[in-house]
C-alpha cells in the first residue's frame, strides 16, 4: 500500500495547501499555460511562490471571489489553465452560481483550489469554517471532487487536476498534519484506496481524518477488531466495485470526514451502498452545526472526530450489523 | 462578409429585428425588447468591427462575450448571417433539441465564446479573455455587451475594478442602456445614473453614444481602438423593443412574446421601416 507507518512519532508533518502552492510552482514551471488568481489570500493560500517566480500569470484580483471565478472561466476559454484559490467558505461559498455556470456549465479548463476547509481552519471561528463545500461541488455536473489526506496526496491531486481537461475542485486544509503517503502510494481518479485491511467493519475516510481513521483501526485491532480503512480522495463518482466488495466483506461502513455529515462523503457512501450492497453506514462528521474558535486538534476533539472516538464509534456500530 | 456603408449595416439591423420578431412568436416566449434595442450594436459588430472567419473558426479572431444571454435572439441571427448557420435554424430558438438554447450555452452551440444567463459574470468573463490575449501578446480585442440592469449586481463592479486594474485596453464594453429591467425603469428598480460617471470614477475610457445610430457606435469603437492604457465603456443609449412602434420604451415587452396578430403587425413596420431605408 506504500504507506508509512501511520502511528510512527518521527512522521513528518506538512499542510495540504503547502503541498497545493509546491505543486502548483513546479506545474508553473513546466507549463506556461498555468496561471494562478487568488482574492486578496495570496500567502496564505500558498500562491506566492507561484506569484514570486511568475508575476505576469498571477491575477491578484482582490476580495471578489465572484469575479475571480468569471475571470478564471475567461482566462480557460482563452487556452490558459487557471487555478484559483481562497478560503473555501468564500469560494466555493460565495461564487457557487459562477463556479455552476461559468465554469462548470461553460465547461472551462478551470481549478478551484480551497486551502482552508473544515474545523481545522481552527481559530477564525465557524465563519471561515467550511463544512458545505464538499456538498456544493458535489451536486454540480461536471465538475470532479478531490480531497487529498496530506501533503504528498494534495501534490498528486494538483497535477491529477491540471491534467484533467475540465472543472475540477481540490479540497485543502491549513493545519500541518502527518504525511503518511509517499510518492508511490498511489492516486486513481475513481478509485478508493485501500489503507489497511480489516474484516470486522470498514472506514471510509476522507481528507484530514484519514490519519485518524488509520490510528482508529490500530486501537480496534488491539480489542480484536479488524477494521478496514479506506481513503476515498475522489468524491466525482463512487468506486461501486470497491464499496459493494467491502459491504460483503465487512458487513458494516463508518465514514469519517471534516464536513457536515449531509451532503459530503457520508452521503456519497450511503448513495452508493444503497444501489450496490445494503449494509448499516454510521456517519461521523458534523452533526448539522456550526463550529466555532479554538485549535484545530481542539476542535476535532470536541466535535468527536478523533482516532479513540472513531474506534468507539465503530465498536457500537457493529452492533447494528445483520 | 463585411458591410461597408450605413445603409448596409441599417438594413441588417433591419433583418436582425425581423429575426427576433419570428423567433420569438415561434418559441412563444422570450425577451423581444432588449435586442430590438441592440440591432445596430449586433450589425456593427458582426458586420463591420469583429474579425472572425466563421469557416474557420480556430483562426486568430476577435472575441464576442455577451453578458446580457436573454437578448440572444439579436446575436443569433447576425450569427447566422455571418455565416455559423443555416438561417432556417433561428426558428428552433428556444425549442428542444436546438443549438440555439434560450440561454445561450457553449455546450450546445460551441461557436460562441461564453454560457450566460445569470446577470453579472460577462464583464468578468471579458476580462479573463482579454489577460489571456495580452500574455499571448495576441492583437486580438474583446467585446462585450452588457446590460444595464445587471449592474445592480455587485460582480459587475468587481469586474469593473479588475479591468481598470489591469488595465485591459483590448476589452470594450458596450452597455445596452435602455433604462428597464423586469420590475420597471432602472431608475425605478435601483437607480444607476450617472453611469457615466460611476465608470470616469473607476478609470476607465468612457463614451456616450446613441446606440440606435449606426455612425455613432461605429466611431465610438474607433475611439476605443485609439485608447491605450485604459478598458472602454461605450455607453449606449438605445430604445428598448426599437422599431416596433408597441414595444418601444414599454418594459413589460422585456419577457414578453409578441402572439402572431402582434407579431404580423411588428413585421408589417419592419418591412416599412426597411422599404425607408432602401430608398435613402
Amino acid at each position: 500500500m506504500h504507506l508509512l507507518n501511520p502511528l510512527s512519532p518521527d512522521l513528518k508533518k506538512d499542510s495540504t495547501r503547502e503541498g497545493y502552492g509546491k505543486a502548483l510552482l513546479e506545474l508553473g514551471e513546466k507549463d506556461s499555460r498555468i496561471v494562478a488568481l487568488t482574492a486578496d489570500l495570496a500567502e496564505s493560500v500558498r500562491v506566492h511562490y507561484f506569484a514570486e517566480k511568475f508575476p505576469q500569470r498571477f491575477f491578484q484580483c482582490g476580495i471578489c471571489e465572484q469575479n475571480m471565478a468569471v475571470v478564471a472561466a475567461g482566462l480557460a476559454y482563452a487556452g490558459k489553465i487557471p487555478f484559483m484559490s481562497s478560503f473555501g467558505a468564500f469560494s466555493p461559498g460565495r461564487n457557487w452560481e459562477q463556479i455552476r455556470s461559468a465554469i462548470c456549465y461553460g465547461n472551462a479548463n478551470a481549478k478551484i483550489v480551497s486551502t482552508h476547509t473544515g474545523l481545522t481552519v481552527g481559530e477564525d471561528g465557524a465563519t471561515h469554517q467550511a463544512l458545505e463545500d464538499v456538498s456544493l461541488m458535489r451536486s454540480i455536473p461536471n465538475i470532479r471532487v478531490l480531497v487529498p489526506c496530506d501533503f504528498e496526496q494534495a501534490k498528486k491531486a494538483i497535477y491529477a487536476a491540471a491534467k484533467i481537461q475540465g472543472p475540477v475542485y481540490v479540497r485543502c486544509g491549513r493545519e500541518k498534519m502527518p504525511i503518511f503517503t509517499t510518492e508511490n502510494t498511489p492516486f486513481e481518479l475513481g478509485k478508493i484506496s485501500l489503507y489497511k485491511d480489516g474484516s470486522d467493519i470498514a472506514l471510509f475516510a476522507s481528507g484530514a481524518l484519514v490519519h485518524e481513521a488509520l490510528l482508529a483501526a490500530a486501537e480496534l485491532e488491539k480489542e480484536g477488531i479488524s477494521a478496514a480503512v479506506l481513503n476515498v480522495y475522489d468524491l466525482t463518482e463512487m468506486d461501486n466495485s470497491t464499496i459493494e466488495k467491502y459491504a460483503r466483506k465487512t458487513g458494516a461502513f463508518l465514514t469519517v470526514e471534516d464536513h457536515q455529515i449531509k451532503g459530503g462523503l457520508g452521503s456519497a457512501i450511503c448513495e452508493a451502498v444503497c444501489s450496490t450492497s445494503p449494509v448499516p453506514v454510521h456517519r461521523m462528521g458534523m452533526r448539522m452545526e456550526f463550529g466555532q474558535s479554538g485549535k484545530g486538534s481542539e476542535l476535532l476533539k470536541h466535535y468527536g472526530l478523533y482516532s479513540s472516538n472513531i474506534a468507539k464509534v465503530a465498536k457500537e456500530h457493529l452492533k447494528n450489523k445483520k | 462578409m463585411k458591410l461597408n456603408s450605413t445603409k448596409e449595416l441599417s438594413l441588417m439591423a433591419n433583418t436582425i429585428r425581423a429575426d427576433i420578431i419570428r423567433m420569438v412568436n415561434a418559441a412563444k416566449c422570450g425577451h423581444p425588447a432588449g435586442p430590438l434595442g441592440l440591432a445596430e450594436i449586433f450589425s456593427v459588430l458582426f458586420f463591420s468591427e469583429m474579425n472572425f472567419d466563421p469557416k474557420n473558426p480556430q483562426k486568430e479572431r476577435d472575441i464576442f462575450v455577451l453578458s446580457n444571454g436573454h437578448v440572444c435572439a439579436g446575436s443569433y441571427s447576425a450569427m447566422a448571417h455571418a455565416g455559423y448557420f443555416p438561417e432556417d435554424a433561428l426558428l428552433t430558438f428556444r425549442k428542444f433539441g436546438s443549438p440555439l438554447q434560450g440561454h445561450p450555452s457553449r455546450k450546445y452551440f460551441p461557436f460562441i465564446d461564453n454560457s450566460s444567463g445569470p446577470l453579472g459574470e460577462g464583464l468578468g468573463i471579458a476580462c479573463g479573455y482579454a489577460a489571456a490575449l495580452r500574455l499571448d501578446n495576441k492583437p486580438s480585442r474583446v467585446y462585450c455587451v452588457v446590460s444595464d440592469g445587471e449592474h445592480d449586481e455587485g460582480s459587475t463592479w468587481e469586474a469593473v475594478l479588475f479591468a481598470s486594474k489591469y488595465k485591459l485596453d483590448n476589452l470594450v464594453a458596450i452597455m445596452d442602456r435602455n433604462y428597464i429591467q423586469i420590475d420597471g425603469t432602472t431608475e425605478d428598480v435601483m437607480p444607476l445614473d450617472s453611469i457615466e460617471e460611476k465608470y470616469r470614477a473607476f478609470n476607465w475610457n468612457v463614451i456616450s453614444i446613441d446606440g440606435n445610430n449606426i455612425p455613432q457606435i461605429l466611431s465610438a469603437l474607433k475611439q476605443a481602438k485609439d485608447c491605450k492604457g485604459k478598458p472602454t465603456m461605450i455607453i449606449a443609449n438605445t430604445t428598448p423593443g426599437k422599431g416596433v412602434s408597441y414595444m418601444e420604451k414599454n418594459y413589460k415587452w422585456h419577457g414578453v412574446a409578441p402572439k402572431d396578430e402582434d407579431a404580423a403587425k411588428a413585421l408589417a413596420e419592419l418591412a416599412e421601416e426597411r422599404k425607408k431605408i432602401e430608398r435613402e
